[in-house]
């Protein structure tokens, strides 16, 4: 079943430069897909748009049945509520502990404290962090911040998670243990697509692979198929 | 049971933003406390003036002296006259002889002079005095009852009338004007506070819009929290006010220059009304502060 369709998707940025050109893609339900190009390729906006941080001016972005490219601001949350993003600079909210960064996401939906409180304990096991949820989050490793993020992004229990360069700023053990939790949510029927430039993680992860250049898809590799030799990242 | 959560989470989210964000909801609460002060200040002082053109204007009076061969009847259509106007708060009939009663009671050399009349010699004559409910309309009134038959003249004090109500609807204006310029100002300040106070929680704001948060539900708990900040910073200017105002008013003893003309506005219910006034400004400015100054973020 089709999640996520792209079509004659078009981006230029006020200042002329043409992000995303002519952009088709179709993503299925449960698929875990990288998306890979160096910086300045359109990778990120791809990624933008699909979370409606961006808009494209020509084309169509379907995710779920919503028609993200002509969806008005305020009604942006009705798409946000049934996904999932993480970060590279994760996004937490230094003055709140573990526990309520992650029950901040349930909060707004106006949830039951209790029911609040077993997700949260649930998805924080899930990412190894149980032990930690009265801590703060400068209290944390760059890798435990991250897991915290992808928490606050799964306890919604979205259809899709969108993770822009989640292992930026991670080093490699760390990076491969964020790609194990990712690759466990995906296994528990989450679409994942992740834009990163690391294509040793990519190499090891043996997914589908979108590569883009200049704003175009220049390649789509089905599962499995995608190998770079030896090379780390771009 | 799902409203009443969320209204709940508003209230509590709206207090912790307060608690939270400490010397940024403290300078927006000293900006709304000086600046309520500043509005006291000038509620007092225009409730005041407009109070003393009130006096003034109710103490004018029209005084009509009738022709020394006026009749009975005579006065009674002018009586009819001048209430036909419409425009009449009271009107008192003195006689002559009223009249000489009067100036003999002043002092005793009036009271000589009085004693040798009779009621045939008796110069003075019949008069009316009139007040006017409306005093803008008393120099048409006073021409009006000149042209009567059988009047013979009709006094008001027109030069100084005319010029203190033009002078009071000048300050009346100033005043007013005065304290919606503050209001105005104020709001805008106020506005630039809270926008500073939001902006270091812009991350915040972000980050409940990219975990689904509606925008009615961020923006509810910002001006909630805008309006405790008004609430909190009308608190000194209300007690300033109130006991300022006393104590201004037992000091002075109620009237300004001893004239009986500028009197003070009683303290009670005053005070609690131009508190009701300064807390309702308060709390409106900082809920408008804060709703122009989140509106801003929610734009992505």
């Amino acid at each position: 079943m089709e999640l996520i369709r792209i079509a004659d998707v078009q981006k230029t940025y006020k200042n002329g430069v043409v992000a995303l050109y002519d952009f088709n893609l179709s993503i299925k339900k449960g698929e875990f897909v990288f998306i890979i190009g160096a910086s300045g390729s359109g990778k990120s906006t791809l990624i933008k748009m699909l979370y409606r941080a961006e808009k494209p001016e020509k084309g169509s972005i379907i995710i779920g049945g919503i028609n993200v490219a002509k969806l008005k601001d305020r009604k942006v949350y009705i798409l946000r509520r049934k996904l999932g993003v993480v970060f590279q600079d994760f996004k937490l909210l230094p003055k709140l502990t573990v526990f309520e960064n992650v029950a901040f996401a349930m909060e707004v939906f106006g949830c039951d404290k209790n029911e609040i409180q077993k997700r949260v304990m649930q998805v924080l096991d899930l990412v190894g962090l149980k032990h930690k949820v009265r801590q703060y989050p400068n209290q944390l490793s760059g890798g435990e911040q991250q897991r915290v993020v992808i928490a606050r992004a799964i306890v919604n229990k979205p259809k899709l998670l969108i993770c822009d360069e989640p292992t930026g700023n991670l080093d490699p053990d760390t990076s491969m243990e964020i790609m194990k939790v990712l690759d466990n949510i995906n296994r528990m029927g989450t679409t994942v697509i992740m834009a990163t430039h690391d294509r040793d993680i990519v190499n090891r992860m043996q997914k589908r692979v979108i590569v883009i250049e200049e704003g175009k898809l220049v390649k789509d590799y089905e599962r499995g198929q995608y190998y770079h030799e030896g090379a780390k990242n771009y | 049971m799902k409203a009443l959560r969320t209204i709940r989470r508003y209230f509590r989210d709206a207090v912790k933003g307060v608690v939270r964000n400490f010397s940024l909801s403290l300078a927006s609460i000293s900006c709304i406390t000086i600046t309520l002060v500043v509005v006291a200040t000038s509620i007092i002082i225009s409730y005041n003036v407009e109070n003393f053109a009130e006096s003034i204007r109710q103490d004018v009076t029209i005084v009509i002296f009738l022709d020394s061969d006026a009749t009975e009847e005579d006065r009674n259509r002018i009586e009819e006259s001048i209430r036909n106007t419409g425009n009449v708060e009271s009107l008192i009939f003195k006689s002559k002889q009223e009249s000489a009663e009067d100036a003999r009671n002043e002092n005793e050399i009036f009271s000589t002079i009085v004693d040798g009349w009779t009621d045939d010699t008796n110069p003075l004559l019949d008069s009316f005095m009139l007040k006017v409910k409306d005093v803008e309309k008393i120099k048409e009134n006073a021409e009006d009852i000149k042209e009567l038959d059988k009047v013979n003249s009709v006094n008001y004090g027109e030069d100084i009338v005319d010029q203190l109500i033009t002078v009071f609807k000048v300050v009346e204006k100033i005043a007013i004007g005065a304290v919606v310029a503050l209001i105005v100002v104020t709001a805008f300040l106020i506005s630039n506070t809270i926008k500073l106070a939001i902006f270091s929680r812009r991350t915040e704001i972000e980050i409940m819009r990219l975990v689904g948060a509606s925008n009615i539900s961020i923006k509810v708990p910002f001006i909630l929290e805008g309006l405790f900040l008004g609430i909190i910073g009308s608190i000194i200017p209300i007690i300033i006010m109130i006991y300022g105002y006393i104590s201004l008013y037992d000091f002075f003893d109620g009237k300004l220059f001893s004239s009986s003309l500028a009197q003070l506005i009683e303290p009670y219910p005053f005070v609690y009304l131009a508190s009701l006034l300064l807390l309702g400004i308060g709390m409106l400015v900082g809920m408008f502060g804060s709703w122009r100054a989140v509106r801003k973020y929610l734009k992505v």
